[in-house]
């Protein structure tokens, strides 16, 4: 066989296997995608149209009605607001506390550090499941069921935060905190000043995980919140869908695209870090 | 002793610079200082609730007991043995295990399978694809289930709708207690294997490409390179994923909450499931030690997974 035959051979099988691969992989993105589109699509189609057998992808009559019933007939406006302020709030509490102690595990030296440092790796194993009844009872005693304490104050500070700021923050040079010193920075405006700034990417990453994590949360929510006033839209959205309401599929297709599309925006826009984020830590 | 040799010395500290045991004092106040308020939440709200729940899973408090702490019993193990002659809880243990033992091979196959294909030096587009296989990890299961719950309808459904254009009469995924369990599993697999992708992709990128040039050139296929090079040098990565998804796949709760409720006949009930119903009754001690069993077989698997697949490597 000569050179040029191997080639030539090599190209055309190239040829094939990239033709494969994209037929395999277009077709795992529609089987991925697809539902999506439908969803999106489907909320602007007439309640008859959804169920229509069989069923239809382009709304032959669009209609805004699912929207306008997801506002006249249940609470949106104040299940987005509580979803968006626990989201909110359990974030920004993350980023500072779990900056906080970030820095003190990993540049700092105080008795206790590696006590609390494995405190904090242990509870990393323990999953929600195992702790929500005593949550709940803890709460309730502490007189915030039903509140937005209750929902917030138990995501404040979780561990996968401290672990990943901590990681971050060793790859900081000493040098540069301690020539903040030996200028006479407290460690309070080297923190904010010097620190802070130096850790964007990873508070990014933090960020867009808590808050992903805190929007989509569902189990804590719908223990705590018992009066719909403080549902958050998952919770509203669930227990709508199971409820004897089963038959308002425009209804229901249109809060799910509320629910979705925030995310949807944050997660495209972000993604490129995110992913990075989720590649490097290996954890939601 | 310090102090001592300094007064040896004859050295009057100054101003700015404190005594050793002075300096060591405001380091530990300034380092607690920045620990406390995480360390405070993080105790009373997750470390308590951890022993708490030891606690609470050896007393019979029931919801009506929370405004009075002097009704309750310590009744030592009886939750324990309770729950192994339960045949709802031993129902929901089988369907759990189920679920891990077929769900979590499955999304790795998929999840290493794309990643493999995004891999390679052949596809262009490459974030569309990672973007889009990855959206449904960042939905909320509830807007999941609501998509999910129109696909495997049995008339209006797009899958029995396919179905039929080949000759086959769908079943009622969800309404039948034989498929049921599978359609959550397939359902699962379909929602968390780009997370996993995203994971192994990193993987793959770590593996040095003059490996798979030497073979290239010593005549092994793309198969051959893939299970003597890629595979063996993946191998943490893919414990790594197999432990993550085992451990969220014990925890499974909110898919049979949204699509099936439990049902039918209990044949997608769940030990979170169970506890979270046993909750509902009231039942804190016993949904308590339920609890507890579920965390130690997650510490458990984690163990074993680590013990199975690491020990190959040696």
């Amino acid at each position: 066989m000569t050179t040029a035959s191997l080639g030539t051979t090599t190209r055309s099988k190239d040829g094939v296997a990239k033709i494969i691969l994209y037929a395999v992989l277009v077709l795992g993105l529609l089987v991925v995608v697809g539902p999506f589109l439908w969803m999106v699509l489907s909320s602007f189609k007439p309640e008859a149209d959804i169920r229509s057998v069989p069923p239809t992808w382009w709304p032959e009559t669009f209609t805004l009605g699912n929207y306008r019933d997801l506002f006249a007939r249940l609470d949106f406006p104040q299940y987005f607001f509580n979803s968006a302020l626990v989201a909110a709030l359990v974030t920004a509490g993350n980023l500072l506390f779990c900056s906080m102690l970030g820095y003190a595990l990993a540049k700092l030296s105080f008795p206790g550090r590696k006590t609390l440092f494995l405190l904090v790796l242990g509870m990393l194993m323990v999953p929600g499941m195992a702790t929500f009844v005593p949550q709940f009872v803890l709460v309730s005693n502490l007189g915030m069921a039903n509140s937005y304490a209750g929902l917030i104050l138990p995501f404040l500070a979780g561990p996968f935060g401290v672990f990943l700021m901590r990681q971050f923050l060793q790859s900081i040079p000493d040098d540069l905190i301690e020539a903040a010193r030996v200028d006479g920075a407290g460690e309070w405006r080297i923190f904010f000043r010097i620190v802070l700034p130096l850790c964007k990417p990873a508070l990014a990453t933090l960020g867009i995980l808590t808050f992903l994590s805190s929007w989509n949360n569902f189990l804590w929510p719908l223990v705590v919140a018992t009066t719909e006033d403080k549902y958050t839209l998952p919770v509203a959205l669930a227990l709508y869908s199971v409820g004897q309401n089963q038959t308002f599929y425009g209804l229901l297709l249109a809060g799910a695209v509320v629910v979705v599309v925030p995310v949807l925006i944050v997660f495209l826009v972000l993604q490129r870090h995110f992913l990075r984020g989720i590649a490097t830590t290996g954890l939601k | 002793m310090t102090a001592v040799q300094e007064k040896a010395a004859g050295e009057v500290p100054l101003r700015d610079t404190p005594a050793p045991d002075r300096r060591r004092w405001r380091r530990a106040v300034t380092g607690w200082a920045f620990a406390a308020p995480f360390t405070v939440l993080f105790v009373v709200f997750s470390a308590l609730p951890v022993v708490a729940a030891l606690v609470l899973s050896l007393t019979d408090l029931r919801s009506t007991d929370l405004r009075n702490p002097f009704a309750v019993n310590f009744v030592g193990f009886d939750n324990y043995t309770k729950l192994f002659s339960d045949e709802l809880f031993l129902k929901s243990a089988g369907n759990t295990l189920i679920f891990v033992l077929v769900g979590v091979p499955l999304t790795m196959v998929i999840a290493l399978a794309a990643a493999t294909g995004l891999n390679s030096g052949l596809l262009r587009f490459k974030a569309l694809f990672r973007v889009g296989f990855y959206l449904p990890a960042v939905t909320s299961i509830v807007a999941i289930a609501v998509i999910w719950r129109f696909l495997l309808d049995p008339e209006a459904g797009l899958l029995n709708n396919l179905l039929s254009l080949i000759g086959i009469d769908g079943p009622n995924w969800l309404g039948d207690s034989s498929t049921a369990l599978p359609s959550l599993i397939a359902m699962s697999a379909w929602r968390n294997f780009g997370f996993l992708m995203v994971i192994f992709l990193a993987g793959l990128q770590g593996i040095p490409g003059d490996l798979y040039e030497a073979a290239t050139i010593d005549g092994a296929g793309r198969w051959q390179q893939f299970r003597s090079i890629t595979l063996p040098l993946l191998r943490p990565t893919l414990l790594f994923g197999a432990v993550v998804t085992g451990i969220g796949y014990l925890q499974l709760f909110e898919e049979p909450f949204v699509m099936t409720q439990g049902g039918p006949l209990n044949s997608t009930l769940s030990v979170s499931y169970h506890i979270y119903n046993q909750f509902g009754f009231g039942n804190y001690g016993y949904a308590a030690a339920a609890s507890y069993v579920l965390f130690v077989a997650i510490v458990g698997l984690s163990v074993l997974q680590f013990r199975l697949l690491g020990s190959r490597e040696d």
